[in-house]
């Protein structure tokens, strides 16, 4: 087990867009350890108000020492993290769960909606610095275009050729839903599908590739209290829905799409 | 320097320190271990335990509320013979004293549970759980009558030969009378409390947060709540209590201790901080020192009225 609590600095605290921001730490025993599609729980009060901490996907790691997360501000909790500066402390356990499986993909596709972007990049990393990278194509999906602020960029800059965007006011790509443009662009190779995002999102991506006969494996939201299987706050339906529940802290919160239930 | 004395005695048992961690917030044990060094704890209460595995309620399970939060967790477990089977051998090497807590739908579920873990190795004590409010059998409905809560503990005392702890209900309307009722059923301890039923609703769907509509409020948000039962009980039984309910710091398990509890249970502090319990046991090794004590024991029920 290699997670730990690491007090993490906070290097930079970047507004991308009104409401999202992308946070900079140097957490050395986390970043060390980190797999694509881990997670942090993150304790925004030292004091606890908000009482709970917040899970957020790792966005990447930087060299041997840093993190990022990449975050909206959506509620008490994360108007907390936006108002940190650099040289601050934010505790933060981790690297926790059960990240992306790559073994063995030949034509690989990471479709991101919103926040479901950020441990996709990471991801997308991983996969570009193999000698030989598979075939890849990125597919991200925002409610408008200010909303991806530099991500999409992000991606290129790693070597990514093929990404395609859709936003839900057309103000960028595709006027529509991210998983509209699945069958446009996936071939029948073999494809291996990666997704994180709104469910409705990932639910409409995990029908096409059943359809299609491609693997996919989703990266899974909930509510949850201690990240480490204690609160058992985290379940999920399997899915046949019987049998004991999931739990996204330890069995996720990356799953096989046909391993959990599509309700 | 000689080392300050922290250990308390419940139930004729000795504990190296008066910190527990509470059923329900600490797995078992394992999943601490990369941020607690398990065996400077005074001991560890485990995830409640039923004859059969539990498959808990259906999700939403938690939701956070102003300095709380509200769990429906539906007592999800591995059962009895798994959990012998396949947590019991770590717990076994983990250099503290193991507490079992258990659930059952009948007295004979709790007399089979107690006959039965009596039999292994490496347990000091059972938790009998009567105050669960998350679930529709047993639980509860034992621990908000004295007569049941009585028979409830009578029954586990006469089938086991390990020290009974009594968990209580706060959801009653006297606990003292509750206490006194586990008491003459032969408990060795009572532990308090469990959680406050609550409630929470989302007003953009109008929805219950919870799948369960309602469940048990834990933090900091109960801790006068829990205080003040935990000062009333002890007054009322002569047995060791033990305090729970939003214990974070040093400072609130000294409260727990001066209104007449022997020892404490840290619980939902375990998911924001997972040192918390540890931090605590070193605060009160502090305390010891700094007041010149001989032994943690003489701040029990020291409270200062008038």
């Amino acid at each position: 087990m290699n997670q730990c609590e690491e007090q993490a600095e906070i290097v930079r605290n970047e507004q991308l867009a009104p409401e999202i921001f992308r946070l900079t730490l140097t957490a050395p025993e986390i970043a060390w350890h980190a797999h694509p599609g881990q997670f942090v729980m993150a304790r925004i009060s030292p004091c606890y108000d908000p009482l709970l901490r917040r899970p957020l996907s790792i966005h990447q790691t930087i060299g041997s020492h840093q993190i990022q997360l990449l975050y909206k501000v959506v509620g008490k909790g994360t108007r907390i993290l936006a108002s940190l500066s650099p040289g601050q402390k934010l505790n933060l356990t981790g690297p926790l769960g059960h990240g992306f499986d790559l073994a063995g993909t030949q034509a690989v596709c990471l479709v991101g909606g919103g926040m479901g972007i950020a441990p996709l990049y990471f991801l997308a990393k991983e996969i570009m610095r193999a000698t030989t990278p598979p075939k890849c194509i990125v597919l991200l999906g925002a409610r408008t275009a200010v909303e991806f602020g530099p991500l999409p960029q992000d991606f290129i800059d790693i070597g990514v050729t093929k990404i395609y965007l859709a936003t839900d006011d057309g103000s960028l790509g595709h006027h529509g839903y991210i998983a509209e443009l699945l069958h446009q662009h996936l071939d029948f190779h073999p494809w291996t599908v990666y997704t994180c995002g709104p469910h409705p999102m990932m639910k409409a991506v995990v029908s096409q590739c059943r359809k299609q006969g491609w693997e996919c494996q989703v990266s899974l939201e909930t509510m949850m209290a201690c990240g480490i299987a204690a609160c058992l706050g985290c379940a999920i339906p399997r899915a046949d829905l019987s049998g004991p529940y999931l739990h996204v802290c330890k069995d996720g919160p990356v799953f096989k799409a046909e391993e959990v239930a599509w309700l | 320097m000689t080392q300050p004395d922290l250990r308390v005695t419940i139930g004729g048992l000795v504990f190296k320190n008066p910190v527990l961690t509470a059923s329900g917030t600490f797995g078992y044990g394992k999943e601490f271990a990369p941020y607690v060094n398990l065996h400077h704890l005074g001991g560890i209460v485990v995830k409640g335990i039923s004859l059969e595995e539990r498959r808990g309620n259906p999700p939403p399970r938690i939701v956070e509320t102003t300095g709380g939060m509200l769990n429906a967790i539906g007592l999800e477990n591995v059962g009895l013979e798994r959990f012998i089977a396949e947590k019991m051998p770590y717990l076994r090497g983990i250099g503290t004293r193991v507490i079992v807590n258990i659930l059952g739908n009948s007295l004979e579920e709790y007399q089979r549970l107690g006959q039965r873990l009596s039999e292994i190795e490496g347990i000091s004590a059972l938790e009998v759980n009567i105050s669960c409010p998350n679930v529709k059998k047993g639980g509860v409905a034992f621990g908000t009558d004295p007569a049941m809560a009585e028979a409830v503990t009578r029954a586990v005392c006469a089938h086991s030969s390990l020290p009974v702890i009594v968990k209580l209900s706060p959801n009653v309307n006297d606990i003292a009378q509750i206490a006194r009722a586990v008491e003459t059923g032969g408990a060795q301890a009572v532990s308090l409390i469990n959680t406050l039923l609550g409630m929470a609703i989302d007003v953009k769907s109008r929805r219950p947060k919870l799948a369960n509509i309602v469940g048990g409020l834990s933090g900091p948000a109960i801790k006068p709540i829990a205080l003040r039962m935990v000062w009333q009980v002890a007054q009322a039984v002569k047995i060791p209590v033990i305090g729970i309910g939003g214990i974070t710091t040093t400072e609130d398990a000294l409260e727990f201790l001066l209104a007449g509890a022997t020892a404490i249970e840290v619980g939902t502090a375990n998911f924001i901080n997972p040192r918390a319990s540890q931090e605590i046991v070193e605060g009160l090794a502090r305390y010891v020192t700094d007041n010149r004590l001989n032994n943690i024991s003489e701040v029990i029920g020291e409270l200062v009225l008038a």
